[in-house]
């Protein structure tokens, strides 16, 4: 006998036992309370119960069957009692079968020769002319996991799947999901997934339900099998259904819909417009599946579509209104919400009050209606955030005090107006002393001071007031970094520094590199004091600590510092990137796939199921569909971001046959990742110094003679501690300029509005007879701050072009694709198709000749073709290329004579106005003006991508047509391209 | 789907255990003790995962309920199904206590193996599962009884069953709406939302159609463009009675609305009807939700004064603001105190006031109030000098009522009855529609 393991005993158990025993009797037939059979708890029971269910009478048997159950549930072993519980089994108590079968599937598994013994009845059960019965029968017998069994199953499961009642269907629809898990490939020889499919044809809408759920589940184990099969026709029977079933059946239809890909925009729209009217359903899951149908078809309907943004508009309300639900639904539908709110943030842009927080919301609610405030924060609702979150930072949970004071920070990062209030707020939270308060509110500021340079350092005097107060890494490391980053205005900042040098190697990681880096950039900037504490902290550092990181960092100062000060000071003071204000924004594809899972566990964690579920379950990747190929919506800024998934599966199988010069594109990644902005500032600290030798110093303008003048143009991917460096004087620099040159500024040309940036027209890069037919003609482009590089492939040839996908070379800026291309549908032959990529210059670096060729492997299902082309610079001049006066007189003196280049510009007829709002439209920006003689002086500054700035001065004489233009730049190199620049968009 | 479902006391100690899938083993019934019941922490989550199991719970009283996974599961269907299993179990024994549980648990399985199969939900309405589940277990049905159950639960309208009949034709309506609000201490709305409620007690025979109108600002302007319709006829119907506070506002925008299952969603979405077959008895028939034009009963007007570190004085005004011939009843207006308290001095001119030091909050009730008065309550508060760094993060008051009007403003225009096989005429049946607002979260920032 096995021991029995008594795990719990019920609350009052004593006092019950005592009546127990002397009551049973009376209580038989009586419907008093089953909470008894819970109470036994004599050594021996088993013994006591094997006698009762043997006895004679009904009752006695069901009440003894009653109390196996209660055993079972506490976890008491009782299998002891099998052969006991299985002779209950034939009964025409239907309530005495039912615990008999719940037993069964308990311990079916462990004792699976005696299960055997209730084949018999199982099989005579599910011909019982009873419906409930038959159903009864065949629903436990896919619950018992025993071979012998399942193998008797099949034929009573035959029958049930065509029994003329609709419940026994039903089941026996269910039945063929749990027959697949215990036993596949006997569901396949025995033909039971044709008879599946055939039900969703059923005239039943629970029958169809449940035969959806059970197709559904058993395609997930088969990912490539076409078992669904989806087409118009079976699409429209389910919408019909849909409109007839029950609330689970519903979901288990719209789940299953989300999976479907429709051939076109109309169709998509179609399903659509059957799919709204559940946004009103009562049951928030129905709610959610047929928000995951719309979200994922909108894809398909062009963006001028009326019926667009009806859609829209009709998604909005039944998302608020999931927010009056119980609160566990409430976060579900919070953390749907998030992702919605991600993908197409106009849904909810206007809605920003209902995500405040209530006093008494459970903190996981209140957390993700904060996460999603920040999101939605806008110029045009900030005031309100901004009252919200301060009051939310008076209250009580440490978490989300937190996460508030962290919200503000962010807000003053994304809405640049209210950055002023935000800072003021912060102070206030500061003088709060409440010590978490304080540290979030500094690793906060600390942001604020990166986005913002030069703007809010009045506050550091508050900052260093609580310093003493500061416990955690986070903190102390923002803190230390402020004073380093100003140690030119903390008179302090060597005794500061060095107060935290004393524990050096008590604390964390992160405050040790940033130490580091703080007293080296002390020392640069106060190098006569300070000389014996980064002697000092450069031994902490490579002698006495463990930490390779460290240890690297340590080096490459000690060695920068000793061969070359001067280029120290050009590396570690460098100007760094602006962080971006969205930090924590999902990876797009991601994106993509937990909006394809709206409504299941993966987007309540916001990680693909695969992370989370075992075995092949789950392993499929979902992808929202393309835009039909209809040319303007492909135009679209967003389409990069709207569309990025969906790459050809093959893509990485890209091998080109030749082994030319281009054989170095195999080792490019052919998707590249696409995050957006620099990595978040804490990981480009750690990695700083890694980036510095590999990235940087080899890269375009590697080649630089002299070490002052030179600017060390590395990739924006740079470490965040070090950056790209500047062409901009550090702010000490910013000396008043004596002479003309100084007022003149004061004159100022007026800037007009800005037209847009210059566009080649397009030409053929690749012709169709060096490419199997395939037509490349293309040009680039800058629109709303993003490279794109426009497309259009010509299919001359006569069969059909599928599976594109493109590389660059390595190239001098490092351009590369931001996402995959998008051609989805394949190219039949005369057809043409325009395609936009979205570049992004985060990718390796080789300078390039001339300097801005480009080379281009292009890959379709026939072959890999080559191509180079010429980009125009213009199109990596940046948005906030315009130079401060002060820094503009300053730098354009520093640059040395013999960088400068002058160009004439020929037959140009237009005004100094008109040439510099044309010039503005492509990212130069006009600073000031002067007239001397007759002849205007235009002061122009562009800054590339990679941090490079280019002055210039453009003269123009009234009557003129030939412009003469000055180019200045550390990178004298990129003055040519610059100067075609100019000719092109002047003259276009 | 889900792998199992189970059902703890306040202890953690297992009441039910149902295993659906050979994934979930036993191991799971005490991770999630081990990890959520017995965590020292509050809950930050409803939904765990636990050594890649999900488990997803909700609390009723001290009980509860856990549905547990290893898949990719539909997370709000998991949840509306918890839910649901709730509202079973108590159409079925009454509240859900851990005694009730107990004496119920062969039920509780029977349930559970019905309306969950394989993990996946099934017809889980209560009209339709008491008429097989019975704790008397099934006597023997005729054939006709048994398809006629069948087809019940598996049917097109599961939640109502063929050949009802009742001598006296009767319908009951109530507008239930919850008024929510958040103010500024200067009387500014921060945000303001009625959620409202439409709960149909219905003892009709046969399979009745019903159709319900409402003073929707969608359908009473496309009446106005139409001309007169049909509606239009039926307007006296149930009017009347209704609007307290905003007199004469004809129709009503409606942000969003949702229906029990028993409505024809696409009817709604096309004609904007609201036609169905109501199960017997009573049930939801919807929710909506507006934001315009609320008619706000109450305004509190906070004043505080902080005089030196160890008083508080705290004046509160409440202005009642809807027809002086209406009574607001249960009025209870709920002022935060400071933790160190130490005593308090209450006037009030209306109803009783007292000082709470358990729940940390002045209680002002007042039984009735008819609309346009005010009245004014000022208390002062000793505080124990303390060293607290921390400031008193001041909660807003709050206020609860209960008003004989909807403060959306909806009003229910007709609830039109058809039985073509039976013979009574929407006019033989008798109606009532009854409109309660009360408060939801209504709080006030000081």
């Amino acid at each position: 006998m096995p021991v029995v393991t008594e795990l719990f005993k019920w609350e009052g158990t004593k006092a019950k036992l005592n009546t127990h025993f002397a009551t049973e009797n009376r209580q038989f037939g009586s419907k008093m309370t089953d909470s008894k059979y819970f109470t036994t708890t004599k050594k021996g029971e088993i013994f006591e119960l094997k006698a009762e269910l043997n006895s004679d009478k009904k009752e006695k048997k069901k009440e003894a069957v009653k109390k196996v159950i209660a055993s079972m549930t506490v976890g008491k072993d009782v299998s002891a009692l099998f052969p006991d519980v299985v002779n209950c089994m034939q009964t025409d108590n239907l309530e005495l079968k039912k615990l008999v079968y719940l037993y069964l599937m308990n311990y079916a598994k462990s004792q699976p020769d005696m299960a055997i013994m209730a084949v018999n009845t199982f099989v005579k059960d599910c011909e019982d002319p009873n419906p409930l019965i038959r159903a009864l029968a065949v629903r436990t017998m896919g619950c018992i996991r025993v071979d012998k069994i399942t193998e008797y199953l099949c034929e009573p499961l035959r029958k049930c799947l065509k029994d003329e009642d609709p419940y026994v269907r039903k089941t026996a629809a269910v039945c063929v999901a749990k027959l697949h898990d215990i036993n596949a490939q006997l569901v396949e020889d025995q033909g039971f997934l044709d008879t599946l499919k055939d039900l969703i044809s059923d005239s039943n809408p629970m029958v169809v339900a449940n035969a959806v759920a059970a197709l559904s589940e058993i395609a997930e184990s088969h990912p490539n099998s076409n078992l669904l099969d989806l087409n118009p026709q079976s699409i429209n029977k389910l919408l019909t259904a849909l409109n007839e079933c029950t609330e689970w059946g519903q979901i288990f239809i719209l789940d299953c819909l989300a999976n479907y890909t429709p051939r076109d925009d109309r169709e998509s729209q179609s399903i659509c417009e059957r799919v709204t009217p559940r946004l009103s359903h009562a049951n928030s899951a129905v709610v959610l599946s047929a928000v995951k149908v719309l979200m994922k078809f909108m894809e398909m309907l062009p963006k001028d579509l009326d019926y667009y943004g009806t859609l829209l508009k009709k998604l909005a309300p039944p998302l608020v209104t999931l927010l009056s639900a119980e609160p566990e639904l409430q976060y579900v539908a919070l953390r749907n919400i998030n992702l919605i709110v991600q993908k197409r943030p106009e849904i909810l842009k206007h809605e920003m009050k209902v995500f405040f927080v209530k006093y008494n919301d459970p903190i996981y609610v209140k957390l993700e209606k904060l996460d999603i405030m920040i999101r939605l924060a806008s110029q045009a609702n900030i005031a309100q955030v901004l009252a919200e979150l301060k009051e939310y930072a008076t209250e009580v949970d440490v978490d989300f005090v937190r996460k508030a004071v962290r919200a503000i920070g962010r807000c003053a990062i994304k809405v640049e107006q209210s950055a002023e209030r935000c800072v003021s707020t912060l102070l206030d939270l500061i003088q709060t002393k409440v010590n978490y308060v304080v540290q979030e509110a500094i690793v906060v500021i600390k942001d604020i001071f990166r986005k913002y340079p030069n703007k809010y350092e009045s506050v550091i005097a508050t900052l260093c007031e609580n310093l003493d107060s500061l416990d955690e890494p986070e903190a102390r490391a923002a803190m230390i970094w402020i004073v380093g980053e100003y140690a030119e205005r903390i008179d302090n900042a060597d005794e500061l520094l060095e107060s935290f040098l004393e524990g050096f190697h008590d604390e964390s990681t992160q405050v040790q590199l940033q130490l580091l880096t703080a007293i080296v950039k002390l020392f640069l900037k106060k190098p006569t004091e300070t000389q014996e504490l980064v002697q000092q902290v450069l031994s902490l550092a490579t002698q006495d600590s463990d930490n390779p990181d460290l240890r690297d960092r340590g080096y490459i100062y000690w060695r920068l510092l000793s061969t070359d000060p001067v280029a120290a000071k050009e590396v570690v003071l460098a100007e760094k990137p602006l962080i971006s204000e969205e930090t924590d924004l999902i990876e797009p594809t991601l994106l993509e796939e937990l909006i394809c899972h709206i409504g299941t566990l993966a987007s309540v964690y916001h990680k693909p199921p695969s992370a989370f579920v075992e075995g092949s379950r789950g392993v499929m990747h979902r992808r929202l569909p393309a835009r039909t190929g209809s040319g303007e919506s492909t135009e679209s800024p967003d389409v990069g971001t709207a569309a990025g998934g969906s790459a050809p599966e093959a893509a990485p199988s890209i091998i080109p046959s030749q082994g030319d010069l281009l054989g170095d594109l195999l080792n490019l990644d052919i998707a590249p990742s696409t995050t957006t902005g620099p990595p978040p500032p804490t990981t480009g600290m750690q990695m700083g110094g890694m980036d510095l030798l590999g990235g940087g110093l080899d890269s375009l303008m590697g080649d630089e003679s002299e070490p002052l003048g030179g600017d060390i143009g590395g990739s924006p991917a740079m470490g965040a501690g070090f950056g790209v460096a500047p062409a901009v004087m550090p702010a000490s620099l910013n000396a008043p300029v004596g002479g003309g040159l100084g007022d003149l500024f004061d004159l100022g040309g007026g800037v007009g509005m800005p037209m847009g940036a210059y566009i080649p027209p397009k030409t053929v890069w690749l012709p169709a007879m060096k490419a199997k037919g395939l037509e490349i003609s293309g040009t680039f482009a800058r629109r709303a701050g993003v490279i794109q590089m426009e497309l259009i492939l010509t299919n001359k040839a006569m069969s059909v072009m599928t599976d594109f996908a493109i590389q660059f070379n390595r190239n001098s800026f490092g351009l590369a694709p931001a996402g995959p291309l998008q051609v989805l549908t394949p190219l039949g032959p005369n057809q043409t198709i325009e395609v936009s990529l979205p570049l992004s210059t985060v990718g390796p670096v080789m300078k390039m000749e001339p300097l801005n060729n480009l080379q281009v492997a292009v890959k379709n299902n026939i072959d890999v073709f080559y191509f180079s082309c010429q980009y125009p610079i213009s199109m990596l001049f940046v948005e906030d290329g315009k130079m401060e006066r002060q820094v503009f007189l300053a730098t354009w003196k520093d640059i040395p004579n013999d960088n400068e280049s002058q160009f004439q510009i020929k037959d140009c007829h237009l005004n100094s106005d008109a040439a510099s709002n044309k010039l503005q439209g492509s990212n130069i920006f006009t600073i000031a003006k002067r007239t001397v003689e007759g002849q205007d002086m235009l002061y122009m500054s562009i800054k590339l991508s990679n941090g490079i700035w280019v002055l210039a001065e453009l003269r123009v004489q009234a009557g003129n047509p030939n412009y003469t233009i000055s180019l200045k730049c550390r990178a004298p190199e990129v003055s040519q391209c610059v100067f075609q620049c100019y000719e092109a968009v002047l003259k276009n | 789907m889900i792998g199992g479902l189970f059902i703890y006391n306040h202890k953690g100690e297992v009441l039910i255990s149902r295993v659906y899938r050979d994934d979930i083993g036993r191991n799971a019934v005490d991770a999630f003790r081990v990890n959520v019941i017995h965590a020292r922490q509050q809950v930050r989550s409803p939904v765990t995962n636990i050594a890649r199991t999900s488990f997803f719970h909700v609390k009723r009283s001290n009980i509860w309920l856990a549905a547990v996974t290893k898949q990719n599961v539909n997370a709000a269907m998991v949840f509306e199904f918890l839910y649901k299993m709730c509202d079973v179990m108590t159409a079925y024994f009454g509240k859900i206590s851990e005694e009730n549980i107990k004496n119920n648990f062969v039920l509780i399985y029977e349930l559970l193996d019905e309306i969950l199969d394989f993990g996946y939900p099934q017809n889980s309405e209560t009209g339709a599962l008491k008429t097989f589940i019975t704790q008397t277990g099934i006597k023997s049905q005729s054939k006709e009884e048994q398809s006629q159950i069948t087809s019940q639960v598996t049917g097109q309208i599961g939640w109502r069953r063929e050949g009802i009949k009742y001598r006296r034709n009767e319908l009951f309506l109530d507008v239930l709406e919850s008024v929510n609000l958040l103010m500024s201490p200067q009387g500014q709305v921060l945000s303001a939302h009625v959620s409202g409620r439409v709960v149909m007690k219905s003892y009709l025979s046969g399979m009745p159609e019903c159709k319900f109108g409402m003073n929707d600002k969608i359908v009473i302007d496309k009446q106005g463009k139409g001309g007169a319709t049909e509606e239009a006829a039926g307007k006296s119907d149930l009017g009347g009675s209704g609007g307290g506070g905003g007199g004469g506002k004809q129709s009503i925008a409606i942000d969003d609305c949702t229906f029990h299952q028993c409505v024809r969603l696409s009817k709604f979405d096309a004609e904007r009807s609201i036609s169905f077959i109501p199960p017997d008895g009573e049930c939801e028939l919807m929710r909506y939700r507006t934001t315009k034009d609320i008619i706000l009963p109450f305004r509190v007007i906070p004043l505080v004064r902080e005089v030196g570190r160890t008083k508080l004085e705290v004046k509160v005004v409440i202005k009642s603001n809807f027809k002086p011939s209406l009574l607001a009843q249960k009025i209870e207006v709920r002022i935060p105190t400071p933790l160190n308290t130490s005593g308090v001095q209450v006037i009030c001119m209306k109803g009783k006031a007292k000082y709470k030091a358990s729940e940390n909050a002045i209680v002002w009730k007042i039984k009735r109030m008819a609309g346009m008065k005010e009245s004014q309550i000022s208390a002062e508060i000793e505080l124990l000098p303390t060293n607290d760094k921390k400031k008193w993060a001041r909660p807003p008051i709050s206020m609860n009522f209960e008003v004989p009007f909807a403060p959306s403003g909806l009003k229910v225009r007709y609830l039109k009855v058809f039985e073509p096989k039976l013979n009574y005429s929407d006019h033989d049946v008798i109606k009532w529609v009854r409109y309660i607002g009360r408060s939801g979260i209504y709080e006030t920032r000081c």
